[in-house]
């Protein structure tokens, strides 16, 4: 006799099942490894936004980043190909669109933008790297962006903002 | 940082790293910003399992390589875990990665999957991430440029 209570919270948390997240989680801590392995980088991918604006500022901020931000630029190259690739093979055909609003993607991008850059790390650099390496500034950093955009996702919905 | 000579497969290791990353972001629907608010407004857990599967894999790779592997084979680096200083900066910047993500369900590496599975929309994400770190970056320098006496040119 299975107990229904599992599979029934289980539905209940997970109504996509929780086999896409959990081996995509494990996909995506596999290519961060692949790195780390080979060249032994922690891989983040908020970086590459100051690295790659050193091709276009001259400013000192961006310039510390002229020697990492070729290889930058292949790492997300890989990422955005890496998922075309899922696409092509999964049947959708890079035919996905969000309907998430621009104004909130553009928004949430700038302060994306300004708040990773200024709290160290985003989810894969503290999220996937950080909290790999057991590092207490990233479950800080982690818990912190978590509980922040919870609440504020929350509030949003509630003041009926959608998608 | 000892990366001038290169080992010739340093880069496609790095391009293999990324498109191994890429396809999982994907494949985990994190590309997806909807998949992401669904999480944050309670709705679908998933996400804890790619994040911390995810770190479950890089822990493994952190903890074995420095007492398998003499060293990386393609860089002259260390096996080093990824630490960071801690100081208010840590709680500041994630407060405000925080109202941006709760606000698009974007983060950067999902940003650029999500170009890869074909999301044009997603361009104003990215729009505003560089738009983002540039200012971030100009006022860093200035208050650099302000704190040194050697102020550093334009």
């Amino acid at each position: 006799m299975i107990d229904p209570l599992p599979i029934q919270l289980l539905a209940e948390f997970f109504p996509n099942g929780v086999a896409r997240y959990a081996i995509g989680g494990l996909l995506v801590g596999l290519g961060a490894s692949i790195v780390y392995l080979g060249t032994g980088i922690s891989a983040g991918a908020s970086t590459f936004l100051e690295s790659t604006l050193s091709y276009v500022s001259g400013r000192s901020r961006f310039q510390q980043y002229v020697s990492s931000r070729d290889w930058r630029v292949v790492f997300t190259g890989g990422i955005v190909a890496g998922a075309a690739v899922y696409s092509l093979t999964s049947g959708d055909a890079l035919q996905y669109t969000t309907a998430v609003q621009p104004w909130r993607l553009f928004v949430g991008g700038v302060l994306v933008g300004v708040g990773t850059r200024v709290g160290k790390g985003c989810t894969s650099g503290h999220g996937i790297c950080g909290v790999g390496s057991a590092s207490r500034t990233s479950l800080v950093g982690v818990a912190t962006f978590l509980l922040v955009a919870i609440g504020v996702a929350q509030v949003v919905a509630a003041l009926g903002v959608s998608p | 940082m000892a990366d001038a000579e290169r080992h010739p497969l340093f880069m496609p290791l790095i391009l293999l790293g990324g498109l191994v990353f890429g396809f999982g972001l994907a494949y985990s629907h994190m590309a997806r910003p909807e998949v992401v608010l669904d999480f944050l407004q309670f709705e679908d857990f998933g996400l804890v399992f790619v994040m911390f599967g995810g770190a479950a894999v890089t822990g493994v790779a952190y903890v074995l390589a420095p007492r398998l592997l003499d060293g990386p084979p393609l860089t002259r680096r260390r096996f080093e875990r990824r630490l960071k200083s801690f100081d208010r900066n840590v709680l500041v910047g994630g407060a405000v990665f925080g109202v941006g993500w709760g606000l698009s369900g974007i983060c950067p590496g999902a940003a650029y999957a999500s170009l890869g599975v074909g999301n044009v929309t997603i361009l104003w994400a990215l729009a505003g991430m560089f738009v983002g770190a540039y200012v971030q970056g100009v006022f860093r320098s200035r208050s650099d440029a302000g704190d040194a006496t050697t102020a550093g040119a334009d």
